[in-house]
C-alpha cells in the first residue's frame, strides 16, 4: 500500500461521548451508529457465551467417556503445543499493541495507519503460525501411530485442537476483514468492528489455555 | 477514506429486484416469512407421514396406493414394513420437532415480530439472519433427501439413540447413510439457529427504541428473547454431540459405542464408548427445546388474549418471571427422559424434584390466564378461540406430566402410548395452538389480508375437538400397557383396543383433512381477503402502528418512541378504550 494517498481516518477514541453518545436502556435506538455497535459488541459476546457452552458439552463428554473407558490410555502431548501456545499469546500481544494505536489516535493519520497495520499483520501472521503449529502437532501424534480413530485420548485430542482451530479461522477473518478496511481507498474503518475482533481473539487465546489445561490433565 | 456514515453501518439499503426482496432478502419481515413457509412445508409433511403409520397401524395389510413408488423396499406392494414404519416415525418426529415446534413459533413469528414489536428497522444481523434461514433450509433439505437414497430414512426415532445410530447399516435400514443425512441435517440446524439466537438476543438488547424498556416489551417479545437464550445454549450442546456422533459414522472412533458390540452377527470394530453418553447430551438440548417450543407460544397467547379480553393479564410481571424460572429450571431436567436407562436410580430421585418444581410456574402462568379470564367480555376471534384452546391443550397435556416425572411411575409408563399422548399434547398441540392463534391474529399485519374469520371459527372446531380425539385416548392405551413404537398389535391382548385405535384414525384423518380449510384459507385469503385495516384487533404494541404490511424499514423514517407497557387495555383512551405503546396521551395509572 502507498502511504501517501492516505487522508485521515476519523476515528474517535473511547470515552469522548460525541463519538460514543451514553446509551441508556431507553434511548438505543436514537443514534444508529451507536445502536448498530452496541449490537454487534453484544453479539459477539453471546457468541463467545455459546461457544463457551459448545466446549463445556465436549469436555463433559471426555469426562464421561474418561469415567466409563476401560481404554483409556495416557498420551504424551507433542512439545511444539507449548511453542504454539506463546505463539498464540504473542498474537494476542500484538493485538493489544494495535489497540493501543488505534485508541491512541483520534483521527488515523497515514503513520497511525502504518502501526495498526503492521499490528495487526503480525497477529495475523502468529495466528497462522499457531495454525502451522498445530498441524505439526498432529503429524508428530500421527508418526506415533496415533490418529483420530486410534483410542479415546486420541480422539479427543484431534476433536478439541481441530473445533479450536475451527474457531479461530473466524477471527483470522475477521483479522482479514480488518487490514483490508485499512488497507481500501474508499472504504471505512469501524472502532466497533476493531474492538470486536480483539474480544473474540483474545477469548481465543483464554479457549486454548483452557483446552491444554484439560488436554494436559486428562489425556 | 471517509467516516461511517450512520445508515451504512446499521440499516441495509431498500431491496431492489425480486431475487432480493424475496428470496435472498434481508428483510426480517421476509426471512420470518420464509421461516413460516418452510414450517408449513414441514407440518403437511410431518402429518402425512403420521396418517401413514395411523393407517398401517389399524389396517395393517391394506395397501396404500402409491407408497411403493416412493420406497420399493420400505412398502413393496404399497404395504409398509415393520422398519419402514420406523423411518415414518422418525422423520416425522424430526420435521415436527425441529421444522415445525423450533421453526413457526420461535423463528417465523420471531422473525416477524420482534424487530417491530421493540421499534426496531432490522435485525441486528441482518446477514447472519438470512444465513439462518437458509442454513436452515438446507438442513430440511438434507433431511427429506434421505426418503430418496436406496438405504431410506433413518429407523432411530428423532432422539438417535447410540449405539445404533452411531454404528452403520449393520443396525438396520435407513442407518447407513440415511442416519447420516440426519445427522448432517441436525448439525446445520443446530448452527441455523445459533446464528438465530444470536440475532435475537443481540437486538433485543441493544435496539429497542426509546422508551421501550425492557419491562415494557411484550410479552410475545420478552417469550422470544428467553426462548433465544434457552435456544443459544441447547443447540450449542447438540452441535457437538451431532458432530462427535458423525465421527463414530464416519471416521471410526468410539465415543458411544461400547466394546464387544455384537450388531447383525458381526462385532463392531469399536471400543470403549458411552451409549448413555449420547442420552445425556441429546437430552440437555431435548429438554430445552421442549420449552423452545412452548414459550414462545404462551407469549403469543398471553398477547392475543389481551387483546381479545380488552384487559390486561392479572400480572403480566409474573408471567415473565414465570418464564423465566421455566428457562432456568429446564437446565435441570433432562435425565427425566432417562428414568428407564439404566442410570442411577439416585440420578433419577435428583432429576424428578426439578421436574415437578416446574410445574409450579407453569401452573401460575395458567392460574393467571384463566383468573384474568374471569368477567372478561371476550371477543370470540378465531385467534381468541385458538388462544383458549391453548390454555385447555396445554393444561390437558401437563396433567399427564405429574405422573411421568415420578420415576416409580414412569418406568411402567415410559415405553407406552401414555407418554406418546402426553407429549404430543402438552408440546405439539398446544405449541401449535399458538401458532395459530399467532396466525389468524398478525396475518393481515404480514400479508395486508385478513383471513376469513367463519373458516377460523370452524377451522377451531375442528381441530379442537379432533386432537381431544387422538391424543386423549393414548393416555387410556398407555394406561392399559400398549406399548409404542410398534408398527402393529398382533399379540391378542392387545386385540381389545383395535377399536380405539380405529377411532383414533380415523379422527386423525379427519382433523388432518379439517386442516385443509386452514390452508384454504390461507391461499385464498392471501390474494382475495378483505384488505387489512393497520389495526384491525384494537391492539397497543407497536406492530400495529404500522402500515399492513409494514414498509421495509417498518416504521418509515420515524423513530418511534415509547411511553407506556404494551399492554394498556380497558382504559380511557383517544381511540377507545385502549392506549398505544407509542401514543403521548396520559393514562391514570398507567
Amino acid at each position: 500500500m502507498s502511504s501517501t494517498t492516505y487522508t485521515p481516518v476519523a476515528i474517535p477514541p473511547v470515552g469522548v461521548p460525541v463519538a460514543q453518545p451514553v446509551r441508556t436502556s431507553a434511548s438505543v435506538n436514537v443514534g444508529a451508529r451507536s445502536a448498530a455497535d452496541g449490537a454487534s459488541r453484544s453479539g459477539v459476546w453471546v457468541a463467545i457465551f455459546a461457544i463457551t457452552m459448545s466446549f463445556a458439552a465436549f469436555t463433559s463428554a471426555l469426562f464421561v467417556r474418561e469415567g466409563t473407558a476401560a481404554d483409556w490410555t495416557h498420551l504424551v502431548l507433542p512439545p511444539i503445543l507449548y511453542a504454539n501456545t506463546v505463539v498464540l499469546l504473542l498474537g494476542s500481544l500484538t493485538l493489544v499493541m494495535a489497540s493501543r494505536a488505534v485508541n491512541a489516535h483520534a483521527l488515523l493519520d497515514s503513520h497511525a495507519v502504518k502501526t495498526v497495520m503492521g499490528w495487526l499483520i503480525a497477529t495475523l501472521a502468529l495466528g497462522a503460525l499457531f495454525i502451522a503449529g498445530q498441524y505439526e502437532a498432529w503429524r508428530q501424534l500421527a508418526a506415533q501411530g496415533l490418529f483420530l480413530s486410534t483410542n479415546p485420548n486420541s480422539s479427543f485430542f484431534y476433536v478439541f485442537t481441530g473445533m479450536h482451530i475451527l474457531h479461530l479461522l473466524g477471527g483470522i477473518a475477521a483479522l482479514v476483514y480488518l487490514i483490508g478496511q485499512l488497507a481500501g481507498s474508499h472504504t471505512t474503518f469501524r472502532r466497533a468492528a476493531f474492538q470486536n475482533t480483539a474480544i473474540y481473539w483474545h477469548f481465543m487465546g483464554v479457549l486454548w489455555l483452557y483446552l491444554l489445561f484439560v488436554l494436559r490433565t486428562k489425556l | 477514506m471517509q467516516e461511517a456514515s450512520p445508515a451504512q453501518v446499521h440499516v441495509h439499503a431498500p431491496p431492489t429486484g425480486f431475487l432480493r426482496k424475496h428470496v435472498f432478502s434481508l428483510d426480517h419481515k421476509v426471512i420470518g416469512l420464509q421461516y413460516y413457509g418452510l414450517a408449513l412445508a414441514a407440518v403437511t409433511l410431518g402429518m402425512v407421514l403420521s396418517w401413514l403409520m395411523r393407517f398401517h397401524l389399524v389396517w395393517p395389510n391394506a395397501a396404500i396406493p402409491g407408497l411403493n413408488f416412493i420406497s420399493k423396499v420400505g412398502a413393496p406392494g404399497g404395504i409398509i414394513t415393520p422398519e419402514y414404519y420406523l423411518s415414518l416415525l422418525t422423520m416425522h418426529g424430526t420435521l415436527m420437532v425441529f421444522f415445525v415446534l423450533t421453526n413457526a413459533p420461535f423463528a417465523a413469528f420471531g422473525n416477524y415480530f420482534l424487530p417491530i414489536q421493540i421499534g426496531a428497522e432490522d435485525m441486528a444481523f441482518p446477514r447472519f439472519n438470512m444465513m439462518s434461514f437458509w442454513t436452515t433450509l438446507a438442513a430440511f433439505v438434507v433431511l427429506i433427501t434421505a426418503f430418496f437414497i436406496p438405504d431410506g430414512p433413518p429407523i432411530s426415532g428423532w432422539t438417535a439413540y447410540a449405539p445404533l445410530s452411531a454404528i452403520g447399516s449393520d443396525a438396520g435400514p435407513g442407518l447407513g447413510w440415511g442416519q447420516n443425512l440426519w445427522a448432517i441435517s441436525i448439525a446445520l440446524f443446530c448452527a441455523g439457529s445459533l446464528l438465530g439466537a444470536l440475532n435475537f438476543i443481540s437486538t433485543t438488547l441493544d435496539l429497542r427504541a426509546k422508551g421501550m424498556t425492557l419491562m415494557r416489551m411484550p410479552i410475545c417479545t420478552w417469550a422470544w428473547f428467553i426462548t433465544s437464550c434457552i435456544a443459544l445454549l441447547a443447540f450449542a450442546v447438540l452441535l457437538p454431540a451431532c458432530l462427535l456422533l458423525i465421527l463414530d459414522r464416519t471416521a471410526g472412533t468410539s465415543f458411544f459405542i461400547p466394546s464387544g458390540l455384537v450388531v447383525s452377527d458381526r462385532m463392531q470394530p469399536h471400543a470403549g464408548g458411552s451409549p448413555l453418553l449420547w442420552q445425556h447430551l441429546f437430552w440437555f438440548f431435548g429438554h430445552p427445546e421442549v420449552y423452545i417450543a412452548i414459550l414462545p407460544s404462551m407469549g403469543i397467547v398471553s398477547h392475543v388474549l389481551m387483546a381479545s379480553m380488552r384487559k390486561p393479564l392479572l400480572s403480566a410481571k409474573v408471567i415473565i418471571y414465570s418464564m423465566l424460572s421455566i428457562g432456568f429450571l429446564s437446565w435441570m431436567v433432562w435425565g427425566h427422559h432417562m428414568f428407564v436407562s439404566g442410570m442411577n436410580p439416585f440420578s433419577s430421585l435428583l432429576f424428578s424434584f426439578p421436574t415437578l418444581t416446574i410445574t409450579i410456574p407453569a401452573t401460575i402462568m395458567t392460574l393467571i390466564w384463566l383468573g384474568s379470564l374471569y368477567g372478561a367480555n371476550i371477543r370470540m376471534t378465531s385467534a381468541a378461540l385458538f388462544a383458549l384452546g391453548f390454555i385447555s391443550m396445554f393444561v390437558s397435556g401437563g396433567v399427564s406430566g405429574f405422573f411421568l416425572a415420578q420415576p416409580s411411575i414412569d418406568i411402567y409408563l415410559h415405553a407406552t402410548y401414555f407418554v406418546v399422548g402426553h407429549f404430543h399434547m402438552v408440546m405439539g398441540v398446544a405449541s401449535i395452538f399458538g401458532v395459530f392463534a399467532g396466525t389468524y391474529f398478525w396475518f393481515g399485519k404480514m400479508t395486508g389480508r385478513m383471513l376469513n374469520e367463519t373458516l377460523g371459527k370452524v377451522h377451531f372446531w375442528i381441530t379442537f375437538i379432533g386432537t381431544y380425539c387422538i391424543f386423549m385416548p393414548f393416555h387410556y392405551l398407555g394406561i392399559v400397557g400398549n406399548i409404542r413404537r410398534y408398527s402393529s398389535f398382533v399379540d391378542d391382548f392387545m386385540g381389545p383396543l383395535m377399536p380405539l385405535h380405529k377411532f383414533i384414525t380415523i379422527a386423525a384423518l379427519i382433523t388432518g383433512a379439517g386442516q385443509l380449510l386452514f390452508l384454504f384459507n390461507l391461499f385464498h385469503s392471501r390474494f382475495w381477503g378483505k384488505p387489512a385495516p393497520q389495526n384491525p384487533w384494537e391492539g397497543t404494541s407497536l406492530e400495529w402502528s404500522v402500515p399492513s404490511p409494514p414498509p421495509w424499514n417498518n416504521f418509515g423514517d420515524v423513530h418511534p418512541v415509547v411511553y407506556h407497557d404494551s399492554y394498556q387495555y380497558g382504559v380511557k383512551g383517544s381511540k377507545g378504550d385502549y392506549v398505544m405503546q407509542d401514543s403521548p396521551e396520559q393514562v391514570v395509572g398507567g
